[in-house]
């Protein structure tokens, strides 16, 4: 199978703090690849520098076999990359609609086509099956689960062909995250979309995931395919290494 | 209407009902449209003043109001653009004064032809704009420093290169083009509606207004939804600058002087920050109104001509413009409560 992407020696710093010491990551086409660690691993950084929000310090970036210095957001969403962000990035003094179609408006002429966008977004929400009872409404009137799931909404339905999912199911409940991940699952039966997601629930990575690397250190410590891997293993990968290190007193 | 009878209770009870159900809708639209309040403390304001001196509406009188509401009406736009977008201008006061100087020194001393010199200054206003957008978002300087900077530079500039003098509109100016611009009974009125029409437009109707709210609201969140936040800012700032601009010139035209004390100082700048509060723009960032402003700003001027009429001095005028700002934030966050709450 091909790569849609490759992540070679990507390193990134904030200041003193190292959060991306060389990473290696490769995700296949049609692939859900999930991604987890500690909290503070580094992996929204990684996201972030995929969708070109952040500049790597160091590494490359090779995007449908090119490698590509990624400008901006709109950038990586020109070369089909689209994230849902772990902060959401909702507008809370927007309509439910405009937040879907937020930097990706549907005008005539100059001006805003509305009428079109809510039609659309009330076609996606419902498409999706999630319960938002009116798209006119502001962002802010909205519960958690809900604003969670217009963000998820609006990175689905952009086109894009490599999604970006940072933990998209950490406000859901039960119904709606079996939903989310029934999406997901959806967008691979078609196979023409690719997908890193983020989560902490292993047993939620286990079931949607194809393969799921680990981030410990600033770099990518283990990978494997979601079959040669059980929900005890993972759990005791990442817990060892804190049971290691209060074996060794530090 | 309390009569004992069922059968004659029941006309009453619908007709409360009705009565009720117009109180709810005239509250939805209240506290929906939230220009509808500033609207009506307006249309109060202009009955209390008449019914205390028939003068207040007479034609001359009004066109009075109108040309007081002008020139604060188009500062306070962009005084909007810019709240709405979390930031501030605290020198378009000053580039209202220094603009038609700008035009009296391409013309006068240069030579340059009027229209072209009206370009040059709102070129020139634009790039002040420019370099207080850059100094805030590249520099990270909070806006009220930076354009608290560039009001004293500006003001020097102003001062040193006029000698603090007025200078004459220039020949060539005079006739047509200073009627267009000011001189006209109703100009600076219809220059102030023609602005407030499009900039409500620009605001409410498309991508740029969309992106102004989200700079707003949410800085972080519209950077990582890919908006050039930093572009948006700065052209705001440009818009507020040239709003300011536009202020000036038809003010000298006006008044038929180029006067370094247009603007007074900060009073320009202040009636304009006062007005888009009055008229419900938030300090906060991320909402609202054009029209709104147009509103306060109408407020504003009518408070001050209809003090003038009654007699009462300049002096407890501020102690109502004070007033009536305090008031009004109190009342648009009570309001915007109720609106977020969805109540009405
Ligand atoms: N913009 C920033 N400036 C400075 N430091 C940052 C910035 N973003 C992240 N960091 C730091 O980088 C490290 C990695 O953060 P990151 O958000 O990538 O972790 P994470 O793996 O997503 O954690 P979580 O599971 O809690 O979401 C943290 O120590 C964090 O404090
Ligand atoms: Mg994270």
């Amino acid at each position: 199978m091909s790569d849609v992407l490759v992540v070679e020696h990507v390193a990134k710093r904030f200041g003193a703090l190292t959060a991306l010491r060389d990473v290696n990551l490769r995700l296949e086409q049609g692939e859900v690849l999930g991604l987890i660690g500690d909290n503070g691993a580094g992996k929204s950084t990684l996201i972030k520098v995929i969708c070109g929000y952040h500049r790597p310090d160091h590494g490359r970036l090779v995007v449908n076999g090119q490698e590509v210095v990624l400008h901006s957001v709109d950038h990586a969403r020109s070369l089909g990359i689209d994230t849902v962000y772990q902060g959401l990035a909702l507008i809370n003094e927007l309509s439910v609609y405009h937040n879907m179609f937020l930097n990706r408006e549907l005008r005539v002429g100059p001006l805003l086509n509305n009428r079109a966008m809510r039609k659309l977004a009330r076609a996606h929400l419902e498409d999706m099956g999630v319960n938002i009872p009116n798209v006119n409404a502001e962002v802010a009137k909205l519960s958690g689960g809900q604003r969670q799931a217009v963000a998820v909404a609006r990175a689905v339905y952009s086109d894009a062909r490599i999604l970006l999912l940072d933990e998209p199911l950490a406000a859901m409940g039960a119904k709606e995250g079996t939903l989310i991940l029934d999406l997901i699952r959806d967008l691979k039966a078609r196979g023409e979309v690719s997908v890193i997601i983020i989560a902490h629930n292993y047993a939620q990575v286990l079931d949607v995931c194809d393969r799921v690397n680990l981030l410990q250190h600033g770099s990518i410590t283990f990978d494997k395919p979601t079959s040669e891997v059980s929900l005890e293993e993972l759990t005791e990968l990442v817990v060892a290494e804190y049971r290691n290190r209060r074996l060794r007193g530090e | 209407m309390t009569g004992t009878l069922p059968r004659q209770k029941e006309a009453p009870a619908q007709r409360d009902r009705r009565l009720l159900t117009l109180l709810r809708t005239g509250g939805t639209v209240l506290v929906r449209w939230r220009e509808a309040s500033v609207l009506i403390v307006a249309i109060a304001m202009a009955i209390y003043f008449r019914a205390a001196n028939d003068v207040f509406l007479t034609y001359d009188n009004l066109r009075n109001i109108a040309q007081a509401t002008a020139p604060a009406a188009i500062v306070a736009v962009g005084i909007v653009l810019l709240l709405v977008s979390g930031e501030i201008d605290l020198s378009v006061g000053v580039v209202a004064a220094l603009a038609p100087f700008l035009v009296h020194y391409a013309v006068d001393l240069y030579g340059i032809p009027v229209i072209p010199a009206f370009l040059i200054a709102f070129a020139i206003a634009a790039f002040i704009g420019f370099c207080n957008g850059v100094i805030v978002t590249k520099f990270k300087v909070p806006s009220l420093v930076a354009t608290l900077g560039s009001y004293y530079l500006l003001l020097g500039i102003l001062l040193v290169t006029s000698h603090a003098y007025p200078a004459e509109i220039p020949s060539a100016a005079k006739g047509r083009i200073q009627t267009i611009f000011g001189a006209g009974d109703w100009s600076s009125l219809i220059w102030c509606l023609g602005v407030v029409l499009v900039y409500h437009v620009v605001l409410t109707r498309t991508r740029w207004g969309l992106h102004t709210i989200s700079v707003g609201g949410n800085l972080i969140g519209a950077t990582e939804a890919g908006i050039r936040v930093n572009r948006i800012k700065i052209g705001n700032f440009m818009m507020a600058a040239m709003l300011g601009a536009l202020a000036g010139i038809l003010e000298a035209f006006r008044i038929n002087s180029i006067d370094p004390n247009i603007g007074g100082g900060t009073a320009l700048v202040f009636t304009a920050i006062s007005a888009a509060v009055i008229g419900g723009t938030a300090l906060a960032g991320g909402s609202g109104t054009v029209i709104g402003a147009l509103l306060g700003a109408l407020i504003l001027a009518e408070l001050q001509n209809g003090f003038n009429l009654i007699g009462i001095s300049a002096n407890p005028f501020n102690i109502i413009l004070g007033s009536a700002i305090l008031l009004s934030m109190v009342a648009n966050q009570y309001l915007s409560r109720l609106r977020r709450t969805g109540g009405g």
